[in-house]
């Protein structure tokens, strides 16, 4: 099936937030911190602007409690007399014109006295940094397996590395946009965001307003990679508390240069590894130390670290493993989700390290990893014992074959032998992504979800689960008229409207197909049997007896609904971070192949495959075009997307200086999928979305080093970062 | 200060009065309701506000609105949807934000194929970003819409499932 809603796209039809028509509306800015931290001492309200024209808030018109509701209540809706972050927001100012709303912005004064800010998480912070706790320590997570000491002790080779990886901003096309208005006395608020419900909470705390009282509707999402799972709480409070003071329609969207400076990023992380190893290369030891930057409020570093954690021993069998994580307080603007929370960044170092072991020990990184590959019946570092059948070596030799990946090895040697100044090499990275909430996070997040019989025969799912660009529209119509053995016209996704959608819970973490789809898969079920057929009855059977039954009950809904129930032999023990983590992972073996120029220390990728298994593909181009902008925004962060700070701010918060890859700058991305049907995702589909962002980084980085010998530790590799280390190891000749 | 720009838009003759600092970009989207065309970084960089000018695409977010006096403007809203069946077949659009720059660009390549004999279709479609799709379903879109089969072998054709 065709993307459902490809063509209004196409043709510019589709109407996103800063698309809608609001009648008599004020455009809403933020006035940000100035500082990383310190108290409030003054706002100044210059007289350029006529301030009786101008609606101003502040923390003191949040009717209810000044926080955002999230993991934790640490984050104020508008800074109370202290910032704990440049752009943090102080106050809300609204206008007609947009213009003269930006103008009145940057009119008003922060005044802040400035305190000690903690800015390096990799450092201990000193007395007068601490702002959180004892020590600054947001989350503190540990994973035990064995006994790691002893294997260190005895093992005959033990090899350590330390890893680094940046921030990432999302650069979603779409910045972040809200609107927010009142209908009688109903607070309407409409923008691009991945979780309405978490939006809707968000407001009923802090406005202390039921949910009979505000309403959450979302509008198509140009993109959201994570960055719109939280973030839209606030800019949705912000337009919410400017609409109730003004009591007019306030439209909220963010600029770029705004959008890109204060609105979350990915965790920027370092690993250390230290790795026992027989001298063939077998596992025999895994101690791994994963530090994350969360910035000056908690929102969701606790997970990203679970999630984080949770993957940093990789797809490998190894009985004894350690892994201890903390997620640090600093004065950064706060960090948040990014597709593949967490995952990316222990994957990069665990990954990378492989190579590293491999070099150490004289292996071939292939070898190495076939050694040690999970097979069915062996555990992961929290004691889930993996038994899905798939043959995990098969996805490796895929990826192999597909990249002609030895054939490659042999040419670069004669290729680097006769170049003076161009070198070639080969990495590849084989690795996992659990699908769906950590641990017991989808049993907790209770998800529900309905199909409606509508009076036309049609049938309607109402999901709070959202389009961004993944293809939900289009793969909820597939399981539903599948299953009922309709036409996909014949089925409508309901507009995911609070007032109307049952909480299937948040488009986040690789779950909507697998285990949302799964839930439409069921509420058709229920929806069939309320009709009096059975599961067998499809097409022209089902829809006559949904109009028969509206002949029947006349003005009723006709719903059939379903609950989530957590697969069978899962469990999960919150306090050992012990047993089935996931419900299930998804596989892949990804090989890069790039060419480095020693002049300037440029690497382009000029061949990329991405072998996975994901269960059941359901719509195939939808399912590579996930892979392949994954891999591209994963090529991204390898290469070039580098966050600039200076005492706590982004200072390259452009797209002209913030460099996202072109056409020009990737290779055309090979996909293949092995496929291993998962018997509780929606037609067997386990989760994808994310899994294609943790692979690029450390195969990329591992052909860096084939081509080049350098050891590069660090994401972005720049080409002044691979310049550095190229004169470090090359220093005596380049001083000659 | 406020000025009244008459200009050629989609083919018949409109007249906006505008501040003078105004983009052509905003002039579209919020004068006229011509929505489809898209703001993604406001400084040229993106392409998603692509439009043509007497022909040519160019960033209407760098276009101030009184240098269209005169001239000829299309948007988006212009275009025949038929056209647009390779770019639904290849998977040239997610999230959309991106895309009617995208369509742009990419039909106005296939309208002067001659470049393809100087430049890739990578080349040509460089100026414009797009965060979902890593660039293969774009390029194969434009690829098929001017009948090329070259470009090297795109990641879809290797693309297997089983």
């Amino acid at each position: 099936m065709q993307r459902r809603e490809g063509l209004a796209k196409l043709t510019g039809r589709e109407r996103y937030v800063d698309d809608l028509p609001l009648e008599g509306a004020l455009w809403g800015m933020t006035v940000r911190s100035p500082a990383p931290r310190g108290r409030v001492t003054l706002v100044r309200f210059r007289p350029e602007v006529d301030w009786s024209e101008i609606v101003v808030v502040d923390h003191r018109d949040v009717p209810a409690a000044n926080e955002i509701l999230l993991i934790e209540r640490d984050q104020p809706v508008l800074a109370a007399g202290y910032v704990r972050h440049v752009h943090e927001a102080v106050l809300l100012v609204a206008h007609p014109s947009r213009e003269m709303a930006r103008r009145a912005a940057r009119a008003v004064d922060v005044v802040v006295a400035p305190e000690p800010p903690a800015l390096d998480f990799r450092a201990s912070p000193r007395p007068e940094q601490i702002q959180y706790g004892r020590d600054n320590v947001l989350k503190r997570l540990q994973i035990a397996k064995g006994d790691v000491e002893q294997a260190l002790a005895r093992a005959p080779v033990v090899v350590e590395g330390v890893y680094e990886t940046g921030a990432q901003e999302h650069v979603y096309l779409e910045t972040q946009g809200m609107i927010a208005w009142l209908e009688d006395d109903v607070l309407m608020v409409k923008g691009s965001m991945q979780c309405p419900y978490y939006v809707l909470n968000a407001l009923q705390h802090a406005l202390g307003r039921d949910e009979r009282r505000v309403r959450v509707i979302q509008t198509p999402t140009g993109g959201g990679f994570g960055g719109k799972e939280e973030y839209p709480s606030t800019i949705a409070l912000h337009a919410a508390l400017l609409a109730l003071k003004a009591g007019r329609p306030v439209k909220m969207v963010y600029d770029r240069p705004e959008d890109m400076a204060s609105t979350t990023k990915r965790h920027p992380s370092l690993v250390r590894h230290r790795t026992a190893l027989t001298t063939d290369g077998r596992l025999l030891a895994q101690d791994i130390e994963v530090v994350l930057d969360g910035g000056a409020y908690v929102t969701l570093s606790p997970v990203v670290l679970s999630r984080g954690i949770i993957h940093a021993a990789g797809p490998y069998a190894c009985d004894n493993v350690r892994i201890v994580g903390r997620a640090m307080f600093t004065n950064a603007v706060p960090f948040g989700a990014f597709r593949g929370f967490g995952a990316p960044q222990t994957l990069f170092a665990l990954e990378r390290h492989m190579d590293v072991i491999a070099r150490t020990l004289g292996l071939d990184p292939v070898e190495l990893r076939r050694r040690n590959l999970l097979r069915d019946g062996q555990t992961t570092a929290t004691g889930q014992v993996i038994r899905d059948g798939t043959d995990r070596i098969a996805v490796l030799e895929r990826a192999l074959a597909l990249s002609g990946y030895r054939e490659k090895q042999r040419s670069h040697e004669a290729f680097n032998a006769a170049q003076r100044s161009q070198r070639r090499g080969i990495g590849l990275a084989t690795f996992y992504h659990g699908a769906g909430f950590t641990g017991g996070g989808e049993v907790h997040l209770n998800s529900r979800l309905q199909v409606a019989g509508l009076p036309d025969g049609r049938v309607e799912v109402l999901s709070a689960n959202i389009e961004m660009g993944q293809g939900t529209l289009t793969v909820f119509t597939q399981i539903a008229a599948d299953r009922l053995g309709l036409a996909p016209e014949e089925v409508v996704i309901g507009e995911p409207d609070t007032a109307r959608v049952p909480n299937s819970g948040p488009t986040v973490a690789s779950r909507t197909t697998m285990v949302v789809g799964r839930l439409i898969e069921r509420a058709v079920d229920d929806l069939r049997n309320r009709v009096g057929l059975d599961d067998r009855a499809r097409g022209a059977a089902v829809q006559d007896a949904i109009l028969r039954w509206h002949r029947e009950h006349r003005g009723e809904r006709l719903v059939g609904e379903a609950v989530y129930e957590r697969p069978p032999g899962i469990s999960w023990d919150e306090e050992r971070y012990q047993g089935d983590a996931y419900a299930a992972f998804a596989w892949a073996a990804y090989v890069a192949e790039v060419e480095v120029d020693l002049r300037t220390c440029t690497t382009r990728v000029i061949d990329f495959v991405a072998v996975q298994e994901v269960g059941k593909v359901i719509n195939p181009t939808l399912a590579r075009g996930q892979v392949q902008g994954g891999v591209v925004q994963g090529l991204g962060w390898a290469l070039m997307e580098e966050c600039k700070v200076e005492d706590g701010a982004m200072i390259n918060n452009q797209l002209t200086n913030y460099i996202i890859p072109t056409s020009v700058d990737v290779p055309p991305i090979r996909v293949a999928f092995v496929e291993n049907p998962y018997p509780h995702g929606a037609q067997g589909a386990k989760g994808l979305g994310e899994l294609p962002i943790d692979g690029p980084a450390p195969a990329i980085l591992n052909a860096v080093a084939a081509a080049t010998g350098a050891d590069p530790r660090a994401v972005p590799l720049t080409p002044e970062r691979l310049m550095q280390l190229q004169s470090a190891e090359f220093g005596v000749r380049n001083a000659e | 200060m406020s000025l009244t720009v008459a200009f050629t838009l989609n083919g018949g003759p409109v007249s906006v009065a505008v501040e003078e600092p105004e983009r052509l970009l905003d002039t579209l989207r919020y004068r006229l309701g011509l929505t489809g065309t898209k703001e993604g970084c406001g400084e040229g960089e993106c392409g998603a506000c692509t439009v043509y000018l007497d022909g040519l695409p160019v960033n209407s977010c760098l276009v101030p609105t009184y240098q269209v006096r005169g001239a000829r403007v299309e948007t988006i809203e212009a275009l025949d949807p038929d056209q647009l069946g390779p770019f639904l077949e290849q998977g040239a659009t997610q999230c959309g934000a991106c895309t009617p720059g995208v369509v742009m660009t990419a039909l106005w390549i296939s309208a002067h194929s001659e470049l393809l004999e100087t430049h890739t279709v990578r080349e040509l479609m460089g100026g414009n970003l797009c965060r979902c799709t890593g660039y293969d379903g774009i390029v194969d879109a434009v690829a098929t819409t001017i009948g090329e089969v070259g470009e090297g072998g795109t990641g879809k054709r290797e693309s297997t499932a089983g």
